[in-house]
């Protein structure tokens, strides 16, 4: 199942996977899948970054992605800091790459970044010498997010190569669809995105995915599909549909299941707004991994935190 | 004042139809005489190699001095003027506090008459303010100096205010630059709107947004029969709106930066908020139209609407960053580069939209080697090829996207009233 190739890991960062090959992708999934078995031990950690300390550095709240790096960074015995930093969109007080140097200044090894501001990681990464793990910026990416989808396909399917996957919701607004996107097509699976039209961002079909406007056509062939989270508390030009009317048209019930291949896998990168995307019968039925996704995600973000701190730099 | 015999160079004066082998003697600050080889006990200045033109006239440039003189003034951007060939800038009015007013304008020329190292023309605003509410009295500001009136940097939004003005220009014969711009569209956008923002997870900024409001100031510049300037075109379909007003018969000028010609939207990818202006970067269509643009003479000016911002300023996210780039010294570069090199515009095309082409539209007496006129000249040595470093920069920011580029075609000497001015890294 794991087909991981031994490769040497050169990257410092973890910025996208837009930039990643696809032998470095499965690197990460192999290497998390080994890291997986740490965490169904009695005894949850290991001594892979003792001495290295890990900084949280969270621009935007959230609660599961940060205990999640959190859990990744002490299960492989880092130390961590959790910096939580106000962030509106007028820029005020230190600036992104003061901040990261200070944060360097401390003789940090890793810092794990969340920030609104697309593109965040990627100016941090190049003003410091330590690694930067980005842990979802804007609505550019989220790469350990797409990664722990991944892992959970490749553990419930056993394999993502040929694979038919269905991202459903607002893809405009959403990093955890780019990240899927690049992962998902540079691992061989076709992805379809399907929104209403005004959530479909121009373009997206030169990332080398279908667009549909027609719920059942995205989720009829489908193996799996990937719900995300409608952001109506983002919505300030209020042009998105009623959430009545999204769940009428857009939203996940058993019936609109019925469909679907029988072994149809159901993903959600969390907070679900039951009733809105997907109804609680399908979150809690038997095709959901979602809570499998969460388990599987301190996984992956523990093979990041250690890919990146072993990363063999030129 | 010194005498100076230039000699030896290829001598290029669109205005007078001039490109041949000829010398130019310069005396008390005017052009004395030119022709073939001309004798004279002034300074021999040997152009050999080199191409002598007209000064260039920078018709678009942000010198924000006063109120933002942590980033340029009115030395440092006139030196950096120098440094790219140009003997004449046209500064916009968006400085703190805005040139919208005879006293404010007269000030900053006292600031020019001290500290500039080459002719500063200054443009005054369309309205108080620039807040498009209120017009500015152009009869005044025409008095006092202002070659033009713009509020660069955002549009008169008011249909009603803008014809007024355009009124007040015919009536006052004083142009106005249009920074064309409908903000209803293009919002909080901070790149060209497509793929590229799509992918990189940006705003975007439609090109509508752009050409909608060409339409509308061409439209009302045909009815109340004004000239207009259309400032920094960067979308193919204003190219193809100005074209068309043009063959109507309306009294319309455009002009685009060299940005826009050698730099697309993929430059954005990498965050740097160094790809960051207004209007965006955008798509390589759009950049080969406004080429065929240049060539067919629809945009008749290259300007470099140089603007400049600090490092701390420019150093942040994408999304934060200001708008803006400075471009006066890579300008004739870059022109060489994208429209001389890849045989778009011939030298003397090339001259006529740095130098001829701006001065007339200004009005101003520049962009010309006849014999009488202001000794502006510049000497380009067109085949050096140099890489443009972060040290070398005069502007007093450092804000450009072409730093440790390997440039072509520089200017070594520019005479500013017939002073001759050697050009070099530490002006």
């Amino acid at each position: 199942m794991m087909n991981g190739k031994k490769i040497v890991w050169t990257k410092k960062d973890l910025l996208g996977l837009e930039y990643l090959s696809r032998e470095e992708i499965e690197h990460i999934l192999y290497t998390a899948a080994s890291f997986k078995e740490v965490t169904t031990r009695q005894i949850k950690k290991v001594p892979a970054l003792r001495g290295k300390t890990v900084v949280n550095l969270f621009y935007e709240p959230s609660t599961r992605t940060r205990i999640s790096f959190e859990l990744a960074a002490k299960r492989l015995s880092a130390d961590v800091i959790n910096v939580a930093v106000e962030s509106s969109s007028v820029r005020k007080g230190e600036t992104l790459i003061d901040t990261g140097k200070n944060i360097e200044a401390l003789k940090i090894d890793i810092i794990v970044v969340r920030h609104n501001c697309s593109g965040a990681p990627n100016i941090l990464a190049r003003s410091v010498k330590a690694s930067v793990v980005n842990a979802g910026d804007g609505w550019h990416e989220h790469p350990t997010q797409a990664l722990l989808d991944m892992l959970t396909l490749q553990s419930k399917l056993g394999r993502i190569e040929g694979l038919n996957v269905s991202i459903i919701g607002d893809i405009a607004h959403s990093r955890v669809a780019r990240s899927n996107i690049w992962g998902l097509t540079k691992l061989g699976a076709k992805v379809t995105v399907c929104a209403p039209k005004m959530l479909i961002p121009e373009g997206i079909e030169k990332m080398g995915v279908k667009v549909t406007n027609d719920l059942d056509e995205a989720i009829r062939e489908a193996d799996a599909i990937n719900v995300l989270r409608m952001q109506f508390e983002r919505d300030a030009s209020g042009a998105f549909p009623k959430r009545i009317d999204f769940f009428k048209q857009y939203g996940i019930s058993e019936e609109r299941l019925r469909i679907c291949k029988k072994g149809i896998v159901v993903m959600h990168p969390g907070p679900i707004n039951r009733g809105v995307e997907m109804s609680s019968g399908v979150a809690d039925g038997q095709n959901s991994v979602i809570l499998e996704q969460v388990t599987n995600g301190i996984a992956v973000r523990m093979a990041v935190l250690y890919l990146v701190a072993h990363a063999k730099r030129s | 004042m010194k005498n100076y015999l230039i000699k030896n160079g290829r001598v290029i004066d669109p205005a007078d139809k001039i490109d041949d082998m000829l010398d130019i003697l310069i005396s008390d600050g005017k052009i004395k005489k030119i022709g073939k080889s001309l004798n004279d006990k002034a300074e021999i200045v040997d152009a050999g190699g080199m191409i002598v033109a007209p000064g260039l006239v920078d018709m678009h440039t942000h010198l924000r001095e006063p109120g933002r003189e942590d980033e340029e003034t009115v030395l440092t951007g006139t030196l950096a003027a120098i440094k790219g060939g140009f003997t004449s800038i046209a500064c916009m009015p968006n400085t703190e506090p805005p040139l919208d007013n005879p006293a404010i304008i007269k000030s900053l020329k006292e600031t020019i008459k001290r500290d500039a190292r080459v002719n500063v023309f200054i443009i005054g605003s369309i309205t108080e303010g620039r807040a498009g509410k209120r017009a500015t009295d152009f009869h005044k500001m025409k008095k006092v100096g202002a070659v033009a009136v713009s509020d660069d940097g955002a549009s008169v939004d008011d249909d009603a205010v803008m014809s007024g003005a355009l009124e007040q220009s015919k009536e006052e014969n004083l142009l106005i630059i249009a920074h064309c711009e409908d903000r209803k569209m293009s919002g909080d956008g901070v790149m060209n709107h497509g793929f590229i923002a799509t992918k990189l997870g940006l705003k975007g900024v439609p090109s509508e947004s752009e050409y909608e409001r060409v339409k509308r100031d061409i439209e009302l510049a045909k009815k109340i029969s004004a000239r207009i300037h259309i400032a920094h075109v960067s979308a193919k379909e204003s190219v193809d709106i100005i074209r068309r007003a043009k063959a109507g018969g309306i009294k319309v000028t455009a002009e685009t930066a060299p940005h826009y010609l050698a730099l697309t939207e993929e430059c954005c990818a990498t965050y740097d908020s160094n790809t960051k202006m207004n209007p965006p970067l955008r798509s390589k269509e759009d950049a080969d139209e406004l080429k065929r643009g240049l060539k067919d003479g629809t945009i008749d000016v290259i300007a470099t609407d140089h603007a400049p911002h600090t490092d701390s300023e420019k150093d942040v996210e994408f999304a934060f960053a200001p708008f803006g780039i400075i471009g006066l010294e890579t300008a004739l570069s870059l022109c060489v580069m994208e429209l001389v090199e890849k045989k778009i515009l011939s030298w003397p095309e090339l001259i006529t939209k740095l130098s001829v082409n701006p001065s007339k539209i200004l009005g101003i007496d520049r962009g010309t080697l006849k014999e009488g006129a202001i000794a502006d000249i510049v000497i380009i040595d067109p085949g050096k090829e140099y890489t443009y470093e972060k040290e070398s920069i005069m502007s007093r920011s450092k804000n450009s996207p072409f730093i440790n580029w390997i440039l072509k075609g520089k200017a070594s000497k520019v005479f500013v009233g017939g002073g001759q001015i050697t050009v070099t890294d530490n002006l």
